[in-house]
């Protein structure tokens, strides 16, 4: 029998960096660029990784999954302003006692707000796609609309805590400090997200489910309850996410999740429906891209992500680890 | 005579516009293994996935042992102690051979936790399900992953077996080891419902028979009679055994 592992998808990201190294014109460069861009990447990649097993284990397009990255931001914004004193310590143990928090908080309110979500709006339409795609996208409208409400209609910025501004340099590189708390949280996100769904029965389920739903019910499993803790999960990783783009970008504007959905679709695509590396690998992919083209070819930025996808898709047109089969 | 585990009564079903099953009505009888005969289209794979409540029937009654679970959603009815084994097996093919009989054995968290003796008697029956246990069921041949989805099925101790086309485009060599463990499957006391078209197959093992066309079962008896009788083979199944 052959090898069980797949190793082609990943190198994609290392060839990428190295395609990369030559035209960035120096080391320095080519470094602050790949750590921005594997930090943007595990950002991307902890809020696809819920919505991407939604789509491989429910069958359901949810495009209403940017409501829960804005929320999740808001919500956290709102903690961090508590939590001033706390911020603007010059102490990075002290900022990370204000920003654990201020993710946990957002992950409660954008979990308990996608129970709500998938009661309501996503329930009654199971197995049909088109009534999901419009349903979803007038929930994440009316979730923007509420977000104007409470945080109102302009730009909220969202500075980062005093000890995480700045860079560290490395051989003349200047590597943004939050961007490697990013990468550090991006890693931990991936790392518990592999050891359940290899190493606990819940994780077998979800992995089964995700290819062949009918006969985990066949075994004797009620996945509708499997369904309803998936869903709530990715809104949860979705408002972690946004925590983590908001204090990316510093700044919050209501429709920052539709934005990002635009990027969170590529990477699950790349990826495959229903795989969590391969996830990790599209959002790497995409996060590397944006920040290489962005240096060397600033207008093309937009376009190279579809570029990209275009041509993952030619090599391999279910994404790199296709799991669902659908 | 034996008393009937499962019994359809007048059971239609339909999915979507189509109506398939024209009021079949169907009797298991416990301890046996009842073959389930028809022509392509038929309704065979309709009825066991309607049992299943895979797709629920419109109208008619299934009851298991004594229980009406017309209405029963698919885990509740294999709660009650039914395994099915669908057409295209069902195998879980990104997870290794241990994690697909881990997840049927409901009550195991991990696989230490899995019942030793059972295992021992399933790698008697099927050794490919030991050899490659720790492989990935995708990459398995036709035959091994046939070979794991019944065992699979029969990882935890269950009252009816219901199986759709065990033989299906298997080799005659792996044709006779699935006789065979079908075979000690009866012996053991499990009541089986099988879907073949393979006929030398469905005789060697067969006790009961029912045959169906268009959405009815037309014939039922012994399977003994039923092999006897070239005529009624010919009429109900366009070939003789």
């Amino acid at each position: 029998m052959k090898s069980d592992i797949d190793w082609k998808p990943l190198l994609l990201a290392p060839v990428l960096a190295l395609i990369a190294l030559p035209l960035t014109g120096s080391l320095s460069s080519w470094l602050t660029l790949t750590v921005a861009g594997l930090a943007m990447g595990m950002i991307i990649f902890v809020i696809a990784s819920g919505l991407t097993l939604v789509f491989g284990l429910m069958d359901v397009l949810n495009f209403g999954h940017g409501v829960f990255i804005a929320l999740g931001a808001f919500v956290a914004s709102s903690v961090l302003g508590l939590m001033s004193d706390w911020t603007g310590s010059q102490e990075l143990w002290r900022n990370l006692v204000a920003v654990f928090p201020a993710m946990l908080v957002a992950m409660l309110v954008a979990g308990a707000l996608g129970l709500v979500f998938e009661r309501l709006i996503v329930r009654p339409v199971y197995g049909q796609h088109l009534k999901q795609i419009l349903i979803t996208m007038g929930g994440m409208i009316i979730g923007e609309e509420l977000i104007k409400v409470i945080w109102g209609p302009g730009q909220l910025p969202l500075p980062l805590p005093e000890a995480l501004r700045g860079s560290l340099f490395v051989a003349d590189a200047a590597i943004s400090k939050y961007r490697l708390l990013a990468v550090a949280v991006g890693l931990a996100v991936f790392g518990l997200l592999a050891w359940t769904l290899s190493r606990t029965k819940i994780g077998l389920l979800i992995r089964a489910g995700v290819q062949d739903r009918e006969m985990v019910e066949a075994l004797g499993y009620r996945i509708g309850l499997l369904f309803i803790g998936i869903f709530v999960a990715g809104s949860a990783l979705a408002g972690l996410g946004g925590t983590m783009w908001g204090l990316f970008q510093q700044n919050l504007i209501p429709q920052m999740g539709a934005q990002v959905n635009v990027l969170i679709f590529i990477v699950i695509i790349i990826g495959g429906l229903g795989s969590t590396t391969g996830a990790l690998i599209g959002a790497l992919l995409v996060g590397l891209m944006n920040n290489y083209v962005g240096f060397l070819l600033p207008t093309a930025a937009p376009f190279a992500t579809i570029a990209l996808m275009v041509a993952v898709l030619l090599w391999r047109p279910q994404g790199v680890y296709p799991v669902a089969n659908r | 005579m034996s008393e009937n585990l499962l019994t359809l009564h007048g059971v239609h079903t339909h999915i979507g516009a189509y109506h398939i099953l024209h009021g079949v009505d169907l009797a298991v009888p416990k301890g046996q293994l009842t073959m389930l005969l028809g022509r392509n289209g038929a309704g065979k794979t309709t009825t066991l996935r309607t049992i299943m409540g895979l797709w629920h029937a419109s109208q008619g009654r299934v009851t298991f042992g004594g229980t009406d679970i017309t209405a029963l959603s698919t885990p509740q009815i294999a709660d009650l102690g039914i395994a099915y084994v669908p057409e295209n097996m069902g195998i879980f093919s990104d997870l290794t051979v241990k994690e697909n009989m881990l997840l049927a054995a409901r009550a195991a968290r991990r696989a230490a936790d899995m019942d030793d003796k059972r295992l021992a008697w399933i790698f008697k029956l099927f050794p490919a399900v030991e050899k490659f246990w720790n492989h990935p069921a995708g990459k398995l041949s036709g035959g091994q992953k046939q070979m794991l989805a019944v065992s699979r099925a029969i990882v935890e101790p269950r009252q009816l077996l219901i199986i759709d086309e065990p033989s299906k485009g298997l080799a005659p060599a792996i044709i006779n080891n699935m006789i065979d463990a079908f075979a000690e499957l009866k012996a053991s006391g499990v009541t089986i419902l099988l879907v073949e078209q393979n006929l030398n197959f469905a005789q060697r093992l067969g006790d009961t028979v029912a045959v169906m066309d268009n959405g009815q079962v037309v014939h039922a008896g012994s399977m003994a009679a039923f092999s006897q009788d070239a005529e009624l083979q010919q009429r109900l199944l366009g070939l003789a055994l």
